[in-house]
C-alpha cells in the first residue's frame, strides 16, 4: 500500500504536460484503419466494427464493482487518491473573479486543519477565468483547466471554437476540456468529429511548441447508448484526445459508473492496440466519497492500476471534495465530522 | 367356419396376407426372418405378421432418430396438416379398420364401428393440438430483472411406445398420436396378439404425408422386444401402456432398464405393481403429450 | 504488489448462534435420533468444526414420514389454499428478516463467498417462498389439469452447492400445493436447513408439515425407499439420480430429478466481448463452479479465440480468491475435501490428455479446501474434462467455426441442462436457442435464476422442472384419463 503525498502527484506521470504531440492523428488513423485516405466511410466501418455493449451485462458488472467493500487503510488510500484526482470545477454564468479565487484557495489548502491533505489536480473554469485562476494558484503544481469550444453545447462555427481554445491557452491554461459536436456524431459525421478534435488538439500547441493536454467531452448523456459511448471514446482517442471525458455536467445523466466502465475498457484496449495511454475523466454527478471509491475500484479492476494516477484519471467535481474531506477527518479523528468543519467556498447563490 | 373346410364350389381361395414391419417409411421383413400367425378372438387365422426382433427395434430407433430433427423442426401448422391428412386416409380405410378391429377384439359390427369412429376422431383431436401446445404450455416468465424470459415446450426426442394389448386401434391411436403431435418420433411395439389395425395404420401413414421414420411399427412378441427399447440409450422416453396384459412382462423391470439413461417413463395404469389397460374411450387430457415434452426456457437481457 | 490493495472486509459471524450439536427436526420439534449416529460439519475454508449433526437412521426417517403423513391427513392436506399461502408468506418474511444470519451461516458451512450468499442464495430463497405463497390458493388457474390435488408426503434430497436455495426450491412448491415434506440436506451443508427448522417454528407451521432429517447417503436412500413416500424430488448428481430412478422403478412414486450438466457457453465472433467475458466468468467461477448448470465448456469461434483467451485470463487475474466471509471475495472455498480431490483428479487427467493448463496464480489460504480458477485450452470433445462434470472452478476451452458446428459440439453430451449463447445477432440467438438441447438457454447472459422461471434438464440432466407454473405440476396429481 502506497500513500499519496502531495509532492508526487500529477508530476508522477510518464510524460509531462508540456511535451509536444508525438503523433499526427490523421496519419496514425490511416495506419490503424489500413486506408490511404481517411474517409467517413472508413471511420464508420471501423467504429461500427467495435464489439457491441450489452447494456444489462455492462450495468451488472458496474453494480458488482460497486459492492466492493473498501475499508480502513484501503479507504484512506482511496480518499487521498480521489482528492488528488479532482478537477475542482466551477462553470456557472454567475462565476466571478472572487468565486474563482475562492476555488483556487480551496485547491491550495483543501483542509486548513490538516496540511497533509493532498490538493486536487486542477481547477477547471471557463476560458475568461483562466488568468484569474492561474494567478491565484501561483506556482503551485495545481493545473488550470479551461472548458472550450463553445462549451457546453458546442454549437458554434469551427473558427470560434478554435479561437476559444487559443484564448484559453494564451491565458495560461494547462489543460483544455473541449466538447464534441454531438449532432455531428449522431448524424454519422464521424469524420467531422475527428477533424474537430484534431484541429482543437493542434490549437493546444503553444507558441513555444509545448502543448496543453486535451480532454474530449463526449457528453455521454446525449449519446444515450453504450455502443455510442464506446464509438465516441475510440473516435476521440483516434483523433488525438489525451483524455476522454463523460460530460459537461450540464446534461443529465452525467458521469455514471457503467459509462465510465466502458470508457475504461476503451483506454485499456487502446493501449493494447497502440501502446499508448489515454486518460479518463468522469464529470458531473459524483458527489460522495462512496461514489468516488466505486469509480476507483472500477479503474483498478477494469483498466488496471496504471490508471490510478491523477495524470490518467480525474473526477470533474466540486462538492465531492468536501465529502472526501469529511471522510478524511472522520478517519483521522475517529468520529464523524460535520459540514461546519470543512470550508465551503461555493455555497449556493440562491 | 374354419377356412380349411371349403368345398370346390365355395368362394375362391383367398390370398393370405403376410405383413411386414414399418420402419423408416419402408416395409421391411423382420431381419430375423420370423413371422407369426395372427388369429382372431376365436382362434381363426387372420394373417401372418412379422415377428420383430431386437435388431428391428434397433433399426427403428435409428430411423426415428434420423427423422426427429425435421419432424420436431417442422412448423406446428405443418405437423397439424400432416396429422389431419392421416385422419383423412384413415377415414378412407374405415371399412378395413372396422373389420380388423372386429376380428381382433371380437366386437360386434356396431361396436367396432364406434371404436373406429372414436379412433379417427381422437387422431383429429390430437392433430389439432400441434399448434396450440406452445401457447397453452409456454409463455413469458415475469422475472425480477431486465430480461426477456420465455418458456416453451419442445419434444423430448425418440419415444418408445408399447401399444395397448387389448385396444388394438383406439388404444394404439391414444398412445401414438400424442407422441407425434407433440413433435417426437415413435418406435411402436404393437399389440402382440392384435396387430392388424396397427399394420393398417402403418399403411395409412405411408400413404399420407408423414415423413418416413416419424412412426415406426414393430409387430411381434412384446416381452422379447420391449426390454431392448427400454434399455436403448438413444431412446428418450417410453410409454409402458402395453405392459398391461402382455405376457412375460413386469413393467417395473422395463422402468428399471429405462432408468439407465433417465428416460421419461409413462407407467401403465393400475395400482402398485399391477398394470391394467385403462378405458380408452374416456376423453383424453394433455398428459400423454406433456409427458414427452421438455420445457425449454430462454433468457435474454433487454437493453438499448 | 498492486497499488490499490483492498483491506480485509470480513462480515461478522456474531450474528450466527451455533449449537454444539443438532438433533432431527421431526413433528415440529428437535428430537434425538433413534439408533442414528452423529457426524461433524466443518467450515471448508478453515477446516474448523462448526457443529455436530445427526446421521439419521431408517427408524428416524420412518418417524419423520409418519409425522408428515399425520400432518398431511390431519391438517395440511385439508387446509384452505389461502391459509397455506399465509404460512408461506410468513416464512418468506422471516427469511428476509433473518437474511444476514442465513447468509453468514451458509457461507460458514458451504464456503461460498458472502457476497453470493447475501446477494443470491438468501434473497432468491425468500423470493421462492413469496412466489409460491401466492400460488397456494390459485392452483386451479395454473393450467395443470382438472382438480389439482397434492400427492401427500414428499421426500426431498438436496445438494450442498446451494443448500438454502435448493431447500426453498423444494419446500416452497411442495407446501404451496398442499404436500407435507421430509427433507434431507446434504451431508456437508446441513446447518441452514436446521436453521430453517427454527423459521418453521417461528412461523407456527403445524407440526409435521416440514421435517428435516440430516444424514448421508443411507439416510437419503431410506427416504427414497420409504413405502409411504408419494413423491420424490432430488437435486444432485446424475449417478445418484439414476439410483433413485432405479429404486422407484415399478412403484407408483413420482419423481423429479435435477441432475448434472456440462453446459456449453458459446461465444460468437460478434459477441459483446466484454460482457461475454463476464458471462464466462460468472458461468464457471460463480459459486466455485459448484453449479450443475455451470458453463464449463467454453465454445469459442476460432477466429476470436486467441483474443478472447487473452481477455479472459486478464480478467481472471482480478478474481479475488480467499476468505469467504470477506465481502470482496469472488471465489470461495471448495466445499469438501472429497470434492477437492475429484477436481484435482480430473484436472490432472486434463493435463495428461494434453490440454494446456493455466491458472490465475493467486495465493491460497494455508488451511481449508482451495482450488485456483483454472482454464484449459486446446481441449477437444474427447477429453474427460470436456465430457465429465468437474463441479469446480475449471473451464475447458474448445473452438468452433460455424453455428452448426457449435450446436453439434454443444449437444454432443448425455447431459442437457443449460447452455449459453453470445452474439449480437438476434436471429442467430433464436436459431441457436431452437437447436440447443438444453432446458435453459441463456443468451447474452448466464446463471440467472428466478422463481417464475422453470429450470430443469433434458436427457441425463434429469426430468421435471422447478420454478414457475411448470414447477407446480410436479407436486400435484390431476384427474387423468390416460
Amino acid at each position: 500500500m502506497k500513500s499519496i503525498s502531495p509532492a508526487v502527484r500529477v508530476v508522477a506521470a510518464p510524460s509531462d504536460s508540456t511535451s509536444a504531440p508525438s503523433v499526427d492523428p490523421t496519419g496514425r488513423a490511416r495506419d490503424l484503419l489500413g486506408v490511404s485516405r481517411l474517409t467517413n466511410s472508413a471511420l464508420t466501418s471501423w467504429l461500427h466494427g467495435l464489439p457491441g455493449v450489452d447494456q444489462v451485462g455492462c450495468e451488472g458488472r458496474a453494480a458488482g464493482l460497486g459492492t466492493r467493500s473498501i475499508k480502513t487503510t484501503s479507504k484512506a488510500f482511496a480518499i487521498d487518491m480521489a482528492i488528488s484526482m479532482i478537477d475542482l470545477t466551477t462553470l456557472e454564468g454567475a462565476d466571478t473573479a472572487g468565486k474563482v479565487r475562492g476555488l483556487a484557495a480551496k485547491a491550495l489548502h483543501p483542509d486548513p486543519s490538516d496540511p497533509s491533505t493532498p490538493s486536487p489536480a486542477a481547477v477547471c473554469v471557463y476560458g475568461d477565468m483562466v488568468a484569474t485562476a492561474r494567478a491565484a494558484l501561483g506556482d503551485s503544481p495545481i493545473n488550470v483547466a479551461a472548458v472550450a469550444t463553445a462549451f457546453p453545447s458546442g454549437r458554434a462555427l469551427m473558427p470560434v471554437k478554435l479561437a476559444d481554445t487559443r484564448d484559453a491557452i494564451a491565458a495560461g491554461a494547462d489543460e483544455i476540456d473541449m466538447v464534441i459536436d454531438r449532432g455531428a456524431f449522431l448524424s454519422g459525421d464521424y469524420l467531422g468529429v475527428f477533424r474537430e478534435i484534431a484541429q482543437v488538439a493542434e490549437a493546444c500547441v503553444r507558441e513555444d511548441g509545448s502543448r496543453a493536454r486535451l480532454k474530449v467531452i463526449m457528453e455521454t448523456g446525449e449519446l444515450v447508448t453504450y455502443d455510442n459511448v464506446r464509438r465516441a471514446s475510440w473516435l476521440s482517442m483516434l483523433a488525438g484526445g489525451d483524455f476522454i471525458k463523460t460530460s459537461t455536467g450540464k446534461v443529465s445523466p452525467a458521469a455514471t459508473l457503467p459509462v465510465t466502465l466502458i470508457m475504461l475498457e476503451a483506454v485499456r484496449d487502446w493501449r493494447d492496440l497502440t501502446g499508448e495511454m489515454v486518460g479518463v475523466k468522469p464529470a458531473g454527478g459524483i458527489r460522495t466519497s462512496k461514489d468516488a471509491i466505486k469509480f476507483l475500484v472500477t479503474v483498478s479492476e477494469i483498466a488496471g492500476d496504471d490508471w490510478l494516477d491523477p495524470f490518467w484519471f480525474r473526477f470533474g467535481a466540486s462538492s465531492l471534495l468536501n465529502d472526501l474531506l469529511l471522510q478524511r477527518q472522520r478517519m483521522r479523528i475517529g468520529a464523524y465530522s460535520g459540514p461546519d468543519y470543512v470550508t465551503d467556498d461555493s455555497p449556493s447563490l440562491y | 367356419m374354419p377356412t380349411n373346410q371349403r368345398t370346390a364350389t365355395d368362394a375362391r381361395v383367398d390370398v393370405r396376407k403376410t405383413y411386414k414391419l414399418y420402419i423408416g417409411g419402408k416395409f421391411p421383413r423382420s431381419e430375423s426372418g420370423r413371422s407369426y400367425e395372427v388369429l382372431d378372438g376365436r382362434g381363426r387365422f387372420l394373417a401372418n405378421a412379422s415377428q420383430g426382433s431386437r435388431k428391428d427395434a434397433r433399426d427403428a430407433v435409428v430411423a426415428a432418430r434420423a427423422a426427429f430433427p425435421k419432424w420436431a423442426g417442422a412448423t406446428a401448422y405443418n405437423r397439424g396438416q400432416v396429422l389431419y391428412r392421416v385422419a383423412e386416409v384413415m377415414e378412407g380405410r374405415r371399412a378395413q379398420f372396422v373389420a380388423e378391429v372386429r376380428a381382433s377384439e371380437g366386437l360386434t359390427e356396431r361396436r367396432a364401428e364406434a371404436v373406429v369412429n372414436a379412433a379417427i376422431d381422437r387422431w383429429v383431436w390430437y392433430a389439432g393440438w400441434t399448434d396450440k401446445l406452445a401457447q397453452v404450455l409456454g409463455g413469458l416468465n415475469p422475472v425480477a430483472g431486465p430480461y426477456f424470459d420465455i418458456s416453451a415446450p419442445e419434444p423430448t426426442g425418440v419415444v418408445g411406445v408399447l401399444a395397448p394389448q387389448r385396444s388394438s386401434l383406439l388404444g394404439l391411436v391414444s398412445v401414438v398420436a400424442p407422441v407425434i403431435a407433440s413433435g417426437n418420433t415413435a418406435v411402436v411395439l404393437t399389440s402382440e396378439l392384435r396387430p392388424l389395425p396397427a399394420i393398417t395404420l402403418s399403411e395409412a401413414l405411408a400413404t399420407s404425408d408423414v415423413p418416413g421414420g416419424v412412426v415406426n411399427l414393430i409387430t411381434g412378441r412384446t416381452a422379447e422386444v420391449a426390454p431392448w427399447i427400454a434399455s436403448h440409450r438413444d431412446v428418450n422416453a417410453i410409454d409402458l401402456a402395453g405392459a398391461a396384459e402382455a405376457e412375460g412382462i413386469a413393467w417395473g423391470d422395463l422402468e428399471l432398464a429405462a432408468a439407465e439413461n433417465l428416460k421419461r417413463v409413462v407407467r401403465p395404469a393400475g395400482e402398485g405393481s399391477d398394470a391394467v389397460e385403462p378405458d380408452w374411450t374416456r376423453t383424453p387430457d394433455m398428459s400423454r403429450m406433456t409427458a414427452f415434452l421438455e420445457t425449454k426456457t430462454v433468457w435474454h437481457p433487454k437493453g438499448r | 504488489m498492486a497499488k490499490f490493495e483492498y483491506a480485509p472486509a470480513p462480515e461478522s459471524r456474531a450474528v450466527v448462534d451455533l449449537a454444539p450439536s443438532y438433533g432431527l427436526f421431526i413433528n415440529g420439534e428437535f428430537t434425538e435420533s433413534q439408533g442414528g449416529s452423529a457426524f461433524k460439519t466443518v467450515n471448508p475454508a478453515t477446516e474448523e468444526v462448526l457443529s455436530e449433526v445427526t446421521d439419521a437412521s431408517a427408524a428416524d426417517v420412518d418417524r419423520a414420514v409418519a409425522a408428515a403423513r399425520r400432518a398431511y391427513n390431519g391438517v395440511w392436506g385439508r387446509m384452505s389454499g389461502a391459509d397455506r399461502g399465509k404460512y408461506l408468506f410468513r416464512i418468506a418474511r422471516i427469511l428476509q428478516e433473518r437474511a444476514r444470519e442465513f447468509a453468514v451461516l451458509e457461507t460458514l458451512d458451504n464456503g461460498k463467498p458472502i457476497k453470493e450468499s447475501r446477494d443470491v442464495d438468501v434473497p432468491l430463497a425468500a423470493a421462492h417462498f413469496f412466489y409460491h405463497a401466492g400460488w397456494a390458493d390459485k392452483l386451479e388457474y395454473a393450467g395443470l389439469g382438472t382438480n389439482p390435488r397434492a400427492h401427500g408426503v414428499v421426500g426431498q434430497v438436496i445438494p450442498w452447492n446451494f443448500p438454502l436455495l435448493m431447500l426453498a426450491w423444494k419446500i416452497a412448491p411442495a407446501l404451496a400445493t398442499g404436500n407435507t415434506v421430509v427433507l434431507k440436506p446434504a451431508e456437508t451443508t446441513p446447518l441452514t436447513a436446521l436453521l430453517f427448522a427454527d423459521v418453521v417454528q417461528q412461523a407456527d407451521l403445524p407440526p409435521g408439515v416440514v421435517n428435516i432429517v440430516t444424514g448421508a447417503g443411507a439416510t437419503g436412500q431410506a427416504i427414497v425407499d420409504h413405502p409411504d413416500i408419494d413423491k420424490l424430488a432430488f437435486t444432485g448428481s446424475t449417478g445418484v439420480g439414476k439410483m433413485i430412478a432405479r429404486s422407484i422403478a415399478g412403484t407408483r412414486k413420482k419423481a423429479t430429478l435435477e441432475l448434472g450438466g456440462k453446459a456449453a457457453n458459446i461465444i460468437f465472433e460478434d459477441a459483446a466481448i466484454d460482457q461475454a467475458v463476464e458471462g464466462i466468468v460468472n458461468g464457471i467461477f460463480f459459486n466455485q463452479g459448484h453449479v450443475c448448470c455451470a458453463g464449463s465448456r467454453l465454445l469459442v469461434q476460432e477466429n476470436i479465440a486467441e483474443d478472447l483467451e487473452r481477455r479472459l485470463k486478464r480478467r481472471l487475474q482480478t478474481l479475488r480468491v480467499g476468505d469467504p466471509l470477506d465481502k470482496n471475495t469472488d471465489v470461495g472455498a471448495i466445499n469438501s475435501k472429497a470434492q477437492l480431490s475429484r477436481i484435482t483428479e480430473l484436472t490432472a487427467a486434463g493435463e495428461a490428455e494434453g490440454a494446456e493448463r493455466w491458472d490465475n496464480g493467486c495465493e491460497l489460504p494455508a488451511k481449508g479446501f482451495w482450488f485456483r480458477p483454472t482454464v484449459f485450452t486446446g481441449v477437444s470433445q474427447g477429453h474427460r474434462i470436456a465430457q465429465e462434470e468437474i463441479f469446480g472452478p475449471v473451464l475447458s476451452v474448445l473452438t468452433f467455426r460455424t453455428p452448426q458446428e457449435a450446436v453439434a459440439k454443444a449437444n454432443n453430451t448425455p447431459y442437457g441442462l443449460s447452455a449459453g449463447v453470445w452474439t449480437e445477432k438476434g436471429s442467430r440467438i433464436l436459431w441457436m436457442a431452437d437447436q440447443l438441447r438444453a432446458g435453459v438457454v441463456w443468451a447474452n447472459t448466464f446463471n440467472k435464476f428466478d422463481p417464475t422461471s422453470p429450470f430443469g434438464g433434458y436427457k441425463e440432466s434429469g426430468y421435471g422442472r422447478e420454478g414457475g407454473r411448470h414447477g407446480l405440476s410436479a407436486y400435484v396429481t390431476t384427474e387423468s384419463n390416460g
